[in-house]
This record gives structure tokens, C-alpha cells and sequence, in this order.
């Protein structure tokens, strides 16, 4: 028999976790306890959200489901908005939320809050244990529910008084759940019938969503597009899964995309989606979209087909998979034309003109990304400096990371550490602005105490700069509420009050000497680029 | 339109909240919910009556067979359905009026459960649109409560929800 806070440490040590994100409280002070006899990692965060977020980081960079931890009550509370970021994004976490006792749930007692309830709208699933013994099968549960299917959190509430009750501990070797069968193999008269509609498509584009990276399905889907001179546009969320100077890929697709993208979306005349979600900021006019176009939709979630669009020709299943199997039915084409059509306008750079005084944020992100190595992990905060990172960033082979489904500013700089914890060997750079910046500036702390070198880009225009300029267009520039000048602090002073390096630039001679700094630096660095105030973010 | 939609869910702790959650939050009206175990005590069956279009019911079938905890989900077509509801209904009733109220009874099919000095207690298992007829007949007497189960459905012949 053991205490079942330290089965709770054993499951994981089974489910091979290196690395936990947390910040502690009373109600899970038992785990804590245990914690202390594993070899498992703890990494102290400065608030919960932001472990939340590092484990969002390290999961998609590991691939597998990675664990979050917080107290009952506002700890747990707190952690709420990087479970739906997660979910939004279908990242695998396991969040372990410490609870009060079972006897006072439902007195309203100190720091007890119904966590369960609160995070069930964006959850895949979630566990309030009151079994002390049923504890080994929830945790596989729940590691298998995360990480399997479409990938998602799963929240797991473990009542104090649960953590000290004595269990005997068995790791269970298999999930026994009736009700969950992922589908994996996609349906063959499906499969056919795809062959048959790309067959005749004079003008095929893929559309390669996160859900390609998932699945991690990139090379199946760039040898489908070889084999078949498919053109490719993709999500944010989609993002580095083509570099971005292959032939093939257009860029990124929707409201905030480049121009290629978007004429091919138009332009084509079969769509094949694949672990795409026709998000509203991808696809602005489904319906317009679906009339004109036959759309084929590969997801391995079955509700996400045909959910904001209507779809010919439905397919789910493990993408990876699939794009195997079509790439061995397919035959190798050519499409000259269509390809020529569409190079045309991608080889049409855009120019930028220089503020004095000022670094193009653009140039900027196309200098860095020219000079960091090809692993390099790029993380993009939220708002303009996420676009400008999505649209210059040169992808060679490394990974991009940011919130792309609920848009949470304030993830880039945890979400960096996680990804940096994951792939110690990897660049890990996180642009983010200096709204953003400081909904998360506390985790300087945690990069210093860790000495976890992560970099980190600061643009500074001192304003939220995406309202602002939703302000200006839509609402007769009545700007309000979007300045952050008289507030911010000297960010430089702020970083090496940390004891982290840092540099303003001010002109785009600065800002290139400042990136050969950022690139030869073994220690974390912070460098703030002074952006002009009315720079568009497209 | 209003489908009648069946649901097998493993009988735990807040499933009935995860179900009754998705139903508002992706904006589907509930107009009834009903909730039992079934032959296997581990397993609860769900009956709801909801309003939508084909489109609709289709997302709604999806998002429920998505969470972890649901085992089955048929949208029941109103061809093979056999649709029940139970009400109970207390009126006003002085002797006088008893026997009258007894043939409307015996001719709908209703029983009397409970009786005072000025009240009857009415119970009547049928089709939702028998129940409504019944309530507008007896509804002249004066109707003091009226209380129902919301509508559970299972299929005509041999086909059962696994099939």
C-alpha cells in the first residue's frame, strides 16, 4: 500500500514524463510531497496560467501529452485559460488540480471552487476522484484521451484528503474505455472517391492545418504534394509544416494571409482540408467558399467535418495514414499552368519602406529568421506581432508555435520555455509585443531561476496595435484604451533587473548587429525593437 | 422540427451536466430531457426531444458522440417511433363532479391516484399529443398542478438503439 499522492508521481514516472509545470497551494502540498523523491522535473512557474501554457509548449514539441499542475481554487482558476487555449489548438495536456477536501465539497470552504464544472465546456475530458482506487486506471485514462484522437486537455481534480488515502498501486498496462475508438484507417470507398475527384481537378490545392503536425504527418503530406505537384497554402496553425521556400507552398491562407494564398483558395477549384477546422479566420466565407469549390475535408475529428462548411467529400481519420495511402493511389502529375499561375504572384515581393527612427518590424522577422539555424523554434505571441511573425518568417525546417484557436495573449515567453525544456538542443525564440510582453513579463523569473536561455523579441510601438488599427478602420480611429506608452516600463532596466541581457534598437542597423547578439548568445536575451505606432499589421 | 434523440451514456458523476451543457452551448433548445438507468446498471439512457434542422441534429449527434462518456447517441425517425410521457395532474373536484370525471378518465385511459374532500389526482401515460388532449379535457374542471416526466421513446418491432 501507498499513499496515493505517490501513486499520483508513479503514474507519471509510468507515462515516462520528464518534466511537470507548476506553481503549489495547499490542497495538492501531498504530490508536492512525493514529488520531491522523483527524478521528474519541476519547473516553477510564476503563475498558473503561464504552466498551463509551458506544458502547451513542451507537448507540441515532444508530441506527447505533457503535465500542468495547480492548487484548488484560483490556482485552478487561473490555469483555466491555457485549458481552453489548449483545447482550442488540440494540444494533449494532463492538468492535475489539487482539491479540497471530499467531505467539504460543496461547503464552499477556502480556495474550493468546482473546477470540473468551470472547465467542462473546453476540456476532452475530465476526472474528480473520490475513489481513492480508481486513481492509477484515471490517470492512463487520461493520458490515453489526451494524447490519442484528436489530441486535447484533460483535466484530472484530486481532493486533498484523496492524495493521503492508501492505495495499492498497480499501473494499469491498458485503457479499457468502451466508449472511445478513435477512428484511424480512413474509409476505403472515401479514399477512392477522393482519387477520383483529384483525378479530374485541373486546379488541387491542399490546405495543411495543425492537425498535419499532430498527426505528425509532415513528410506524408509534403510527399503527397511532390508526388502529385499539389500546391499547399496552410492555417496558422499550419505553419512550418512546408518551408517557406518550397515550390509548392503559397503561404498562409485567410484574413490575415498573404495574397498568394488567398488568390489560390480562390482560384482552385478542388480544396482538400486536412487537420483543418475552417476557422473564421482562415476560411472568412465558407458557404461562398464550398459553392464554387468541391471540398474534400481529411480530420480525424468526425464533428469537425462539415461543422462551418458544407463538404463533398467527407474522410476521417489519422491523417497520417491517409496521405500514405493516397500517395501510393495517386499518380504523379505535372500542372504547369497552374503552378506558374500561382508562382507568379508569390515571386511578387511586397516593398517596405523604412521609418527613420524606427525597425520594420517585417524586415525584421525575414533578417532574424535568415540567421537563425534551421531547428529554430518560433514562438508568436498575439496580436500584430503574431502576423508579422506568420507572414516573414522564413520556416526552413523548425517549428512554429503560437495561439492560434482562442488568440491568448501572454503565451509566447511560457510556451518558449516549454518548448525550449523539450528540445534543449533547439533555438527557441519567442516575438511577442509589449501589450503581450506584460501579461507575462513574471516568467523572466522562471527563465533566471531555471536558466533556461530562451530569446526573446519585444516589439514595442507602444500601443495594443491590433486594436488600435481596428479602431482606425472600424471605428473612425477612435482610438481608446489601446495606449500602453505612459505605463510601460524601461523593458531593457526591467530584463537585466532579472539579470537578463538585453538591447533596444531603434533603426534597422541596430536591430541587424542585435540579431548576430541574439544568435551567438548561449544565455537568455531580450531585445526590444522600437516599432512605429501606425505600422499595419499586414 | 423536433427530433427525438437517444442517448446511452456510462451511468457516472456529471454526465447528465455534460450533456444538458453541450445543448446550450452550442445553442440547441431542449424542450424535454429525460434520464434512467437501463438493464445494465453501469449504463444510463438519455431521451431528448430537441428543435433544429437536419443540419443541426447532425452537429448535435457528432458533439455528443465526442464526449468521452457516451456510448451510443440515434436521432429516433417519428416513423419507427413509439414516444411516451407520463403526467400526473391534481384538479379541482367536488363530489358532484367525480363521476364525470371518472368516464373522461376511463375513456382516455387515465387512472385515479389520490382523491380529497375538493381534488383528484389524475395519472395518464401516452403520446405527448393524447397527454394534451387529455389536459384540455379535464382543464374545464380547473387544473391545480400539473407535473410530467418529459417524453422517452423506444423503437416499433424488433430493432433496438445497439442496431
Amino acid at each position: 500500500m501507498i499513499k496515493a499522492a505517490e501513486a499520483m508521481v508513479k503514474c507519471l514516472e509510468n507515462e515516462g514524463v520528464k518534466v511537470v509545470f507548476g506553481y503549489p497551494g495547499a490542497a495538492i502540498c501531498p504530490f508536492y510531497d512525493e514529488l520531491t523523491h522523483s527524478d521528474i522535473r519541476h519547473v516553477l512557474v510564476r503563475r498558473e496560467d503561464n504552466a498551463g501554457h509551458a506544458a502547451n509548449g513542451y507537448a507540441r514539441i515532444s508530441g506527447k501529452p505533457a503535465v500542468c499542475i495547480a492548487t484548488s481554487g484560483p490556482g485552478a482558476t487561473n490555469l483555466l485559460t491555457a485549458i481552453a487555449t489548449a483545447y482550442a489548438d488540440s494540444v494533449p495536456l494532463v492538468c492535475i488540480t489539487g482539491q479540497v477536501s471530499t467531505d467539504q465539497i460543496g461547503c464552499d470552504v477556502f480556495q474550493e471552487v468546482d473546477i470540473t464544472g468551470a472547465a467542462e465546456p473546453f476540456v476532452k475530458n475530465s476526472y474528480l476522484i473520490k475513489d481513492a482506487s480508481q486513481l492509477p486506471r484515471i490517470f492512463k485514462e487520461a493520458f490515453y484521451i489526451a494524447g490519442t484522437g484528436r489530441n486535447g486537455p484533460v483535466l484530472i481534480d484530486v481532493p486533498v484528503d484523496i492524495q493521503q488515502t492508501m492505495i495499492d498501486f498497480q499501473y494499469p498496462e491498458k485503457v479499457e474505455l468502451r466508449t472511445y475508438k478513435p477512428t484511424v484507417k480512413g474509409n476505403s470507398f472515401q479514399i477512392k472517391k477522393v482519387c477520383e475527384a483529384l483525378k479530374i481537378s485541373e486546379r488541387p490545392l491542399i490546405c495543411a492545418g495543425g492537425g498535419v503536425i499532430s498527426a505528425k504527418a509532415c513528410d506524408e503530406l509534403r510527399a503527397l504534394a511532390e508526388k502529385t505537384r499539389i500546391p499547399v497554402v496552410s492555417t496558422m496553425m499550419g505553419l512550418g509544416i512546408f518551408p517557406s521556400a518550397h515550390p509548392l507552398y503559397m503561404g498562409m491562407l485567410g484574413m490575415h494571409g498573404v495574397r498568394t494564398a488567398n488568390e489560390a483558395v480562390s482560384k482552385c477549384d478542388t480544396m482538400i482540408l486536412i487537420g483543418a477546422r475552417v476557422g473564421d479566420r482562415a476560411v472568412r466565407s465558407p458557404k461562398f467558399l464550398a459553392e464554387t469549390t468541391k471540398i474534400i475535408h481529411i480530420d480525424v475529428d468526425p464533428a469537425e467535418i462539415g461543422k462551418n462548411m458544407h463538404v463533398d467529400i467527407p474522410l476521417v481519420g489519422d491523417c497520417k495514414h491517409i496521405l500514405q495511402e493516397l500517395t501510393e493511389k495517386l499518380g504523379s502529375a505535372e500542372r504547369a499552368d497552374w503552378l506558374a499561375e500561382l508562382s507568379e504572384v508569390k515571386n511578387t515581393v511586397p516593398k517596405e519602406d523604412e521609418t527613420e527612427g524606427y525597425v520594420n518590424p517585417k524586415m525584421f522577422i525575414r533578417k532574424l529568421s535568415a540567421k537563425l539555424s534551421e531547428n529554430t523554434i518560433c514562438v508568436a505571441d498575439v496580436g500584430q506581432n503574431q502576423i508579422w511573425t506568420c507572414n516573414n518568417f522564413q520556416f526552413k525546417g523548425g517549428r512554429f508555435l503560437t495561439s492560434g484557436g482562442m488568440g491568448t495573449m501572454g503565451y509566447s515567453v511560457p510556451a518558449a520555455v516549454g518548448a525550449k525544456f523539450a528540445s534543449p538542443d533547439s533555438e527557441v525564440v519567442a516575438i511577442c509585443g509589449d501589450g503581450s510582453f506584460q501579461m507575462q513579463m513574471m516568467e523572466l523569473a522562471t527563465i533566471v531561476q531555471e536558466k533556461i536561455p530562451v530569446k526573446i523579441i519585444l516589439m514595442r510601438n507602444n500601443r495594443l496595435g491590433m486594436v488600435r488599427e481596428l479602431q482606425t478602420n472600424l471605428y473612425k480611429d477612435n482610438q481608446t484604451a489601446i495606449h500602453i506608452a505612459d505605463g510601460n516600463p524601461d523593458f531593457v532596466a526591467l530584463a537585466e533587473a532579472y539579470g537578463i541581457r538585453a538591447e533596444r534598437v531603434c533603426t534597422m542597423a541596430e536591430a541587424e548587429a542585435a540579431i548576430e547578439h541574439l544568435c551567438s548568445s548561449k544565455e537568455p536575451y531580450l531585445l526590444e525593437c522600437n516599432v512605429w505606432r501606425n505600422e499595419s499589421t499586414l | 422540427m423536433k427530433h427525438t434523440i437517444s442517448i446511452l451514456v456510462e451511468n457516472h458523476a456529471g454526465v447528465l451536466s455534460r450533456i444538458s451543457g453541450l445543448f446550450s452551448r452550442r445553442g440547441f433548445n431542449i424542450d424535454s430531457l429525460a434520464v434512467g438507468r437501463t438493464d445494465d446498471p453501469e449504463i444510463s439512457r438519455v431521451t431528448i426531444v430537441a428543435d433544429g434542422d437536419e443540419h443541426t441534429v447532425e452537429q448535435l449527434e457528432k458533439q455528443l458522440n465526442k464526449l468521452i462518456d457516451t456510448i451510443k447517441v440515434k436521432t429516433l425517425s417519428h416513423k419507427e417511433l413509439l414516444p411516451r410521457e407520463l403526467q400526473l395532474i391534481k384538479i379541482n373536484a367536488n363530489p358532484q363532479q367525480r363521476g364525470e370525471i371518472l368516464t373522461v378518465c376511463e375513456i382516455m385511459g387515465a387512472k385515479i391516484v389520490d382523491i380529497s374532500a375538493n381534488t383528484m389526482t389524475l395519472e395518464i401515460s401516452d403520446t405527448p399529443a393524447h397527454l394534451m388532449r387529455f389536459e384540455e379535457l379535464i382543464r374545464p374542471y380547473g387544473i391545480k398542478e400539473i407535473v410530467r416526466t418529459g417524453v422517452i421513446a423506444i423503437q416499433k418491432g424488433s430493432d433496438t438503439i445497439k442496431k
